[in-house]
């Protein structure tokens, strides 16, 4: 009896010890933003009073409101846009079944591990040509067409009862009404997963941006970050507050659908 | 009148997928093999010239490139093992309802999953610095007595890297866990418990040849990501040592931040990078088929 109240104890330090580390660098991030860099780099643990001149100095140098439209204007394109595009796939690839789109499904499958940066170089050249380097919609248009998504949603599809559809066909319903009006309404738990998927993959895209967006007005969040951070004297304030404007909107997705969220982590392992 | 029905319906099939296919051969499937087309020229501004396998035989030489290849391989070895593991344990203990506060710490142990790369690296770059928390800390403790020159340092600065990484991904790959682990009957282990297993047992026995597939999927997941690194590095390294070193003496370089480098802040060279980028194509292909192979063999 007193042994396995021993190992409870340690279970228990375990986890609290996991569960500091895992939070404190979000817990100094809070603190950081109300104090001087000199002090956060001292190791000062307490709040201070210098929130509004770290704010202050990031909007004197930055143009942080067009830095955040900006994030925000791509992630909200890519998620509507790959959410409608992939889905539209998904289901002509599920409910149209034939020899020929099977094929195609499989090779598109078959591209999933590729790495991003093996599909730069030629990616790069084509927005050369199509005149999009420096333009949001150089980074947008490669990220409206997702593997992964086509394959999230075609796992969703395969759950939905085809009697429907045959029936909606009876009633005289064309195709087109059948998804828009009668599958899309009730796959909403899915299409909310497939969002918080799509928009946390752009709102924290780096490696594209940073290769397509070059003047300071066109940058997003994650390159302002980076930008703050690579300096030779950082002021430590500055990019905390930085960093907490960057994360907050994916701490509030998370904390409101977090069930969704989980599932969007999970969605990769359905087979 | 059944045949055109069929033809009809077969139609609306491609009507459905056509826009994605049009963005996807356009953005990956050309991509993929231009790539290949481009690996064997060499590039200089507009200057195009053939080499055929040429840029391949320049890789086998380029000391660079063997490096960036040596970093990733190291974390690969030692990061992923211990995140999956410490992954699994956590899924273990937080599988348990008992736990009091069991959805606390669930939550406070996957939320670094939140953060963007570069925002949580960033955030690691200031905490690892010399004169920093982390080694104000170690020294308060009487842990050290002299600062670690966490990223001064190749030795260090790879081991500030795998601590980041383990920070960010232990809670994503404990969810995989979590999910698996639900599917486990308990009677499994209270079958277990009356023909006396003890927990260890019970560990080595049920729950990890149970949740083999997971294991591999997330191991396989891992890797790919590991090959892939490059937010992570390029921001740990970016302004800590001057001139082209991907952090010190170049421990920092990946072979992501190589094409990167060689596309972007070097004389650009398109088809050396595609060169390189095809290597690390192979390499995840091989690695990955090994993984599955494994498994594979022992069912």
């Amino acid at each position: 009896m007193k042994r396995l109240k021993t190992s409870t104890i340690f279970t228990y330090l375990f986890l609290i010890i996991v569960s500091f580390i895992s939070l404190f660098p979000f817990i100094w991030m809070i603190i950081g933003t109300t104090n001087k860099s000199v002090d956060i780099l001292r190791g000062k643990f307490t709040f201070g009073n210098n929130l509004l001149e770290n704010f202050q100095n990031l909007l004197a140098s930055y143009n942080l409101g067009k830095i955040l439209i900006n994030s925000l204007k791509i992630s909200l394109i890519v998620t509507v846009g790959a959410l409608l595009i992939s889905s539209l796939a998904a289901y002509g690839f599920e409910i149209y079944a034939s020899n020929i789109r099977e094929k195609i499904y499989s090779i598109i499958l078959g591209t999933l591990m590729i790495p991003f940066a093996a599909l730069m170089v030629p990616l790069f050249k084509l927005m050369t040509s199509f005149n999009l380097i420096d333009s949001h919609w150089g980074v947008i248009l490669p990220m409206l067409s997702s593997v992964f998504l086509i394959f999230f949603f075609r796992q969703n599809f395969k759950m939905y009862p085809k009697e429907i559809i045959m029936a909606a066909r009876v009633d005289g319903a064309n195709e087109l009404q059948i998804f828009f009006s009668i599958v899309f309404p009730s796959m909403r738990s899915a299409y909310a997963t497939g969002a918080i998927w799509a928009f946390m993959n752009s709102w924290n895209s780096y490696l594209w941006p940073l290769v397509i967006l070059q003047s300071e007005e066109k940058k997003t969040m994650t390159l302002l970050i980076s930008t703050l951070a690579s300096g030779y004297t950082p002021d430590f304030g500055v990019i905390m507050t930085a960093v907490v404007i960057a994360t907050l909107p994916m701490i509030i997705v998370f904390f409101t659908l977090q069930n969704y969220f989980i599932q969007s982590i999970l969605g990769s392992m359905k087979q | 009148m059944k045949i055109t029905y069929k033809r009809y319906l077969d139609l609306w099939g491609w009507l459905f997928v056509i826009f994605a296919l049009f963005l996807l051969t356009l953005f990956l499937l050309y991509p993929i093999f231009y790539s290949l087309y481009l690996s064997t020229f060499t590039t200089r501004g507009i200057v195009q010239t053939f080499v055929g396998f040429g840029n391949y035989l320049r890789l086998i030489k380029d000391s660079n490139f063997i490096l960036a290849l040596k970093n990733t391989l190291i974390i690969l070895i030692i990061q992923v093992p211990i995140m999956l593991f410490l992954a699994l344990i956590l899924a273990v203990i937080l599988n348990n309802q008992k736990i009091k506060f069991n959805g606390f710490f669930r939550t406070a142990i996957f939320l670094p999953a939140v953060t963007s790369l570069v925002a949580y690296t960033v955030l690691f770059k200031m905490m690892f610095t010399t004169d920093g928390l982390i080694n104000r800390f170690l020294i308060s403790l009487g842990l050290i007595s002299k600062p670690i020159p966490w990223l001064l340092d190749p030795f260090w600065a790879k081991v500030t890297l795998i601590f980041a990484l383990t920070w960010r991904w232990t809670g994503y790959n404990m969810i995989f866990y979590l999910a698996g682990l639900q599917n486990i009957p308990t009677e499994i282990y209270e079958a277990a418990e009356i023909d006396g297993a003890n927990k260890s047992v019970q560990f080595f026995k049920i729950t990890i040849p149970l949740l083999k597939p997971i294991i591999i999927f997330t191991s396989i997941m891992s890797t790919i990501g590991t090959l892939q690194l490059f937010d992570e590095p390029m921001n740990l390294a970016a302004g800590v040592v001057t001139g082209s070193s991907v952090g010190p003496g170049n421990s920092l370089l990946t072979p992501s931040v190589y094409i990167y480098n060689i596309c972007f802040k070097y004389a650009p060279n398109f088809g050396y990078a595609s060169a390189v980028s095809y290597i690390l194509v192979l390499i995840v292909a091989i690695l990955s088929f090994i993984q599955l192979r494994t498994v594979g063999e022992r069912e």
